[in-house]
């Protein structure tokens, strides 16, 4: 379980990082946290040319409200950003969800945005980031763009991202006034992987289910308060996720979770919406 | 283990008087016990917390060290055509390629304890039979450069068909593991104590149950660690590893390096980062690397990663159990029968198949079962072979007896607990020979039940069961009553051949402990012994018995249990597994404390004009019993053996160094008719708790967890406590979440920490643990082993909790969520 050789470049700045990437594309790999990518490197599973590591980049350590969303930077560890007192005011969904990743020792080092690069379809905080319709800033030395979440993640651990493009913040939108968050998952142990997770948002007489661990990305429906037949709306969801069996879940298990756990979320979402 | 960081509920103990006529014979009575039975805090921890531990991959090699790194078999079963190691070779800094070649030309293949043509060496030898064997070694510079080479090694294989499920494979026409073999059921053996077929045929009921015990391990934070060099001139190796023992296994490895045993000197370090029995599993690499060393004309350090260890270290066996009990109406057992069959994976490692018989003398457990018939069944397959795992066969046998009191009870609508108490082995029949020979030393099991679910504890249980069912929550209480075996009989696997092959081969018993005590010119005393210590606080708990006896304090002692068979004291029985340390090694110590103190009292008396019987031993003094100021310093009697032995009683020894050694008579080899006394001591453990299984997401929550132990004199009750919580962790992963899972190619896919699950500190809650103790009258110190017993209680508990929760009758170990939810869910699931 030793990585195989490559190189290791530590940036001053963005731009240097930006054009390492320029230079090397493919062939080189970002790291910030490294919680995923050093256990692909030690398994030999990733073979990078270049390793770029992002996690000291003062230009990427901020974390701050801007307009309607609440920026994150890149190097901004899970740890960091649940340490932020008004967390909970300001995107209740991300207080609820991140207990649920990893552990303490892992949310030291991990980063919101390398959970989001790393596109594992049970992660929580691309759950949220697509329940909340929130927004990667990508750069690269060709200009800056914006992706929403649901164009960002293009399916299992594969993004939209370019091969010379350095995600450099996430943007979360702040809590809308009146607005409900619920958050549940089901894992085998504290920590582990979601093999169902489940965030709702309720709001303005719509309520939005975000579910993760099932298909290969967060998948996301909406509908107006209203609607009497939500087990038959979930029900329909739970079939249209296409669950599979594998160690830990059949998918029949996970279809019921959805049946079974999602009235309870959208329950809690509604009753905290006012 | 507590050290005031975590809130503890206290620990409650309960001594049992011994009965009237059933005073302990060999309780050394005279002798204040001050520091044995304190809960003395462990002095190793200092340095471990700190990180000054000293274990394996920490200690210095010789510069001059090349690493090694293993290439292991993709298939389960397959022939190896070639190996083709040019392009490996040819990477800078890499110096050697072993492959099995080289092993056959340079080893033998390992003893096996069956007369069965299971070859193994090292590394695979022409074919390679389950995912993980080692194929080739590859030795460089640094492990990286191995590993980078490993991947430049080129194998071609021909794969062939596979036997993984034990069942099928026993069948004849399954493929063939070992085709010199011409089976791969390589052995049974019937046994029948008493009259099992007149008690069977007599019953009211006949009630069975078949049940699987399956494939894990308990995971060490140290992974195995060897370092081998070879001493060309001397024609022997010098090895460090972290092996525990038994060194039974040690004339096996010289075997194979064609030595004689002192041509193989193997050194342990004084620390080792956990072991639960696995580390045992070390010695075929001990070999391997032996062999690439004098290969390599230098030093070969391996260090297994985490990778490796889960795929191809250890597991414990797979146990396939169909148990059948004859029954009264009133719940009245009067007879078991047994039919075993053990999955030991691609090939039968030594000391296998030791879970197969370490419990064979107590099968019946808590109960006093007259009538007793034993089917015995080993199967080999293409799966990791299997070796020691905490619990040693006794999981396997109370999962399947415990379950089977349980069924006993729902079938005749009787309360479980009633099941037990109406079989239970009377307190008065202690000691008690078991129907296939086990010799129960002390004990009084319905009274540690009285106690357990005394205080309210059982009616709180019935409480909370009410109340959530009441609400038509899912919640179910369970229990097991556990004997737990202390210290083997080295004789007991020879229960395994005939009668007629054991005459042949000569008796096989006891179990030796030996441990040197030695008191230097100014006083200082030092121990070192046949243990590996894997994180117990053997250290402690040695300090606080020659403290006792030779009047010191326990922070006078100096314990270092690093061992080396080059020059400390050791015998086959060797090292820390199968909970030998208290009724073992912890008595060899103090017999050689003892027979210090006899000698000092000796050299004392002389100075002080008493007699030896005199004298007591305190404060660093010895003195007269009823004069405290009629004394000598401890240091200035010890000083006289060193620098005036010519002063010294006649005959005596010149020098303060003694080595003792103990073996119990109790440990008799196997009769005529198959009666073993499998062990020396025999705890007791009985638990009881609640669930409660979530209705959607299938989860099981312990909602209160109750084990009452009964391990004799606990010699320190903070040491005993730690055992008991670091097993019932264990106990809860088996229960609910650890499995080595293969697919249908006999692909292994729990290969990370990803998908074997271990429990955390979030899925264990803490026990309320229960002491009592009834000292045994076989051990001086009347201690019994105390290591292993929420490992064979707490999945059987937990199942039956489970059981009665769901209303099943099959839980299946473990008991994860994908299992429950498929018995619980509806028949039919709504259409999309």
């Amino acid at each position: 379980m030793k990585p195989p050789r490559f190189d290791y470049v530590r940036p001053d700045t963005v731009e240097e990082a930006l054009a390492v990437l320029a230079d090397f594309g493919d062939e080189a790999q970002v790291i910030a946290g490294g919680q995923s990518l050093m256990a692909m490197l030690n398994l030999r599973l990733a073979g990078p040319r270049v390793l770029v590591d992002i996690s000291r980049l003062e230009a990427l350590s901020t974390c701050q409200e801007t307009g309607d969303c609440l920026e994150i930077g890149a190097a901004v560890t899970q740890a960091d950003l649940l340490d932020r007192a008004d967390l909970a005011e300001a995107v209740p969904l991300l207080a609820l969800a991140l207990p649920h990743v990893g552990h303490a020792q892992t949310r030291n080092r991990g980063t919101v945005c390398g959970s989001l690069a790393h596109g594992d379809p049970s992660s929580e905080l691309p759950l949220c980031l697509a329940a909340l319709e929130g927004q990667v800033v990508l750069r690269s030395t060709r200009g800056e763009r914006r992706l929403d979440a649901a164009q960002f993640q293009t399916g299992l651990l594969s993004t939209a991202r370019e091969a010379d493009e350095l995600i450099v913040a996430a943007r979360f939108p702040l809590r809308r006034a009146g607005a409900g968050h619920a958050f549940a998952e089901v894992a085998r142990r504290h920590g582990d992987f979601a093999i169902v997770g489940l965030a709702a948002v309720a709001h303005d007489g719509q309520v939005r289910l975000g579910v993760a661990g099932i298909a290969d990305r967060p998948e996301i429906r909406e509908w107006p308060f209203e609607r009497e037949d939500i087990d038959a709306v979930l029900n329909r969801l739970a079939w249209d996720l296409d669950a599979a069996d594998d160690l830990h879940a059949s998918a029949r298990y996970r279809r019921d979770i959805v049946r079974g756990l999602g009235p309870k979320v959208i329950a809690e979402a509604r009753s905290c919406a006012n | 283990m507590c050290f005031g960081l975590v809130a503890t509920p206290p620990v409650r103990y309960n001594r049992t008087t011994p009965r009237e006529g059933r005073e302990p014979a060999r309780i050394m009575t005279e002798i204040a016990a001050r520091h044995v039975g304190q809960p003395t805090e462990r002095t190793e921890d200092l340095r471990l917390l700190r990180g000054r531990g000293q274990y394996a991959d920490d200690l210095a090699v010789s510069p001059r060290t090349v690493h090694a790194a293993i290439l292991r078999s993709p298939h389960a079963h397959a022939e190896i055509v070639s190996i083709d190691a040019k392009a490996a070779l040819s990477l800078p800094g890499v110096i050697a390629v072993v492959t099995g070649e080289d092993v056959q030309a340079l080893t033998d293949p390992f003893l096996v304890a069956l007369r069965q043509p299971l070859h193994q060496w090292s590394l695979a030898v022409g074919r390679v039979r389950y995912v993980g064997e080692p194929v080739a070694l590859v030795l460089a510079d640094d492990r990286y450069l191995a590993e980078d080479a490993l991947d430049l090694l080129s194998v071609s294989y021909r794969e062939l068909p596979v036997a993984l499920d034990p069942a099928e494979a026993a069948q004849e026409d399954a493929p063939l593991v070992h085709e010199a073999a011409g089976t791969n059921l390589v052995s049974v053996r019937d046994f029948s104590y008493g009259d099992p077929d007149g008690a069977f045929a007599a019953a009211d009921r006949r009630i069975a149950l078949t049940t699987r015990f399956p494939r894990h391990s308990y995971m060490p934070i140290e992974n195995f660690v060897v370092v081998a060099e070879y001493h060309e001139g001397d024609g022997a190796w010098d090895v460090l590893a972290n092996f525990q023992g038994p060194y039974s296994t040690h004339p096996v490895m010289a075997r194979a390096l064609r030595v004689p045993g002192a041509r193989l000197r193997l050194r342990t370090p004084r620390d080792s980062g956990g072991s639960f029995g696995i580390k045992l599993a070390v010695f075929p690499y001990i070999v391997l690397m032996a062999i690439a060393a004098r290969m390599a004309g230098r030093p070969v350090k391996w260090v297994e990663d985490r990778y490796e260890h889960l795929l191809a270290a250890n597991s414990c066996p797979e146990r396939v159990t169909t148990i059948e009990a004859a029954v009264r109406d009133d719940g009245t057992i009067t007879a078991l029968r047994f039919d075993q069959l053990e999955d030991y994976g691609a090939y039968l490692r030594a000391p296998m198949p030791g879970p197969l018989y370490r419990m064979h003398g107590a099968m019946t457990g808590a109960y006093d079962i007259p009538n007793l018939a034993i089917t015995s069944k080993i199967v080999v397959t293409n799966r990791m072979p299997a070796g020691l795992v905490r619990g040693f066969g006794g999981p396997q046998l109370y999962f399947a007896l415990e379950r089977l009191i349980q069924r006993v009870a729902v079938e005749l609508d009787l309360d479980p607990l009633d099941v037990i108490r109406k079989n239970l082995i009377p307190a008065h029949a202690f000691p008690y020979r078991a129907a296939a020979g086990a010799l129960y030393d002390s004990g009084d099991y319905a009274k540690a039940i009285e106690i357990a679910t005394g205080d309210g504890r059982l009616d709180d249980l019935i409480r909370r069961r009410d109340a959530a069912r009441a609400e038509g929550r899912l919640y179910g209480i369970g229990f097991a009553a556990v004997v737990e075996p202390g210290m083997s009989n080295m004789g007991y696997l020879s229960t395994l051949l005939t009668t007629e092959a054991r005459e042949r081969a000569g008796p096989k018993n006891g179990a030796i402990s030996l441990a040197t005590v030695n008191v230097d010119p100014l006083g200082a005393v030092s121990v070192s012994a046949d243990c590996m210590p894997q994180g117990q606080g053997h250290e402690t708990v040695l300090a606080q018995i020659v403290a006792d006896q030779l009047g010191l304090a326990p922070d006078e002692i100096a314990v270092n249990l690093a061992h080396d068979t080059g020059k400390d004291p050791w015998s086959i029985a060797a090292g820390t597994y199968s909970c030998r340390f208290t009724p073992g090694t912890a008595v060899a110590v103090h017999k050689a404390a003892r027979q210090l103190r006899d000698k000092l009292a000796r050299i004392a008396s002389n100075t002080l004009n008493l007699r030896p019987d005199d004298l007591v031993f305190t404060g660093a003094r010895i003195q007269a019993r009823d004069n405290p100021d009629n004394a000598v310093a401890f240091a200035r009697a010890a000083g006289v053996a060193h620098w005036a032995p010519a002063t010294l009683p006649d005959g005596m020894a010149p020098g303060l160094r003694e080595t003792a050694a103990w073996t119990p008579p109790e440990l008799a080899a196997p009769t005529e008719g198959d009666h073993i006394n499998t062990s020396l001591t025999y705890g007791f453990v009985f638990d009881m708790c609640g669930v409660e299984v979530d209705p959607i997401t299938a989860q099981v929550r312990i909602d209160r967890y109750v084990t009452m132990h009964d391990s004799g004199k606990l010699l320190n009750p903070l040491l005993a406590e730690g055992q008991v919580l670091g097993a019932f962790a264990q106990g809860v992963g088996t229960a609910l979440h650890e499995e080595f899972v293969y697919d249908s190619e006999g692909s292994f896919l729990t290969a990370t920490f990803a998908d074997y699950l271990v429990p955390t500190v979030n899925e264990v809650p803490r026990p309320e643990i229960l002491h009592m103790e009834s000292p045994s009258p076989f051990t001086p110190l009347g201690a019994k082993g105390a290591g292993e017993g929420n490992c064979l209680a707490t999945p059987a508990c937990l199942a039956n909790a489970v059981a009665d929760a769901l209303g099943i009758a099959d839980p299946q170990l473990p008991m994860t969520p994908k299992r429950l939810h498929a018995l619980m869910a509806a028949r039919d699931e709504p259409a999309p």
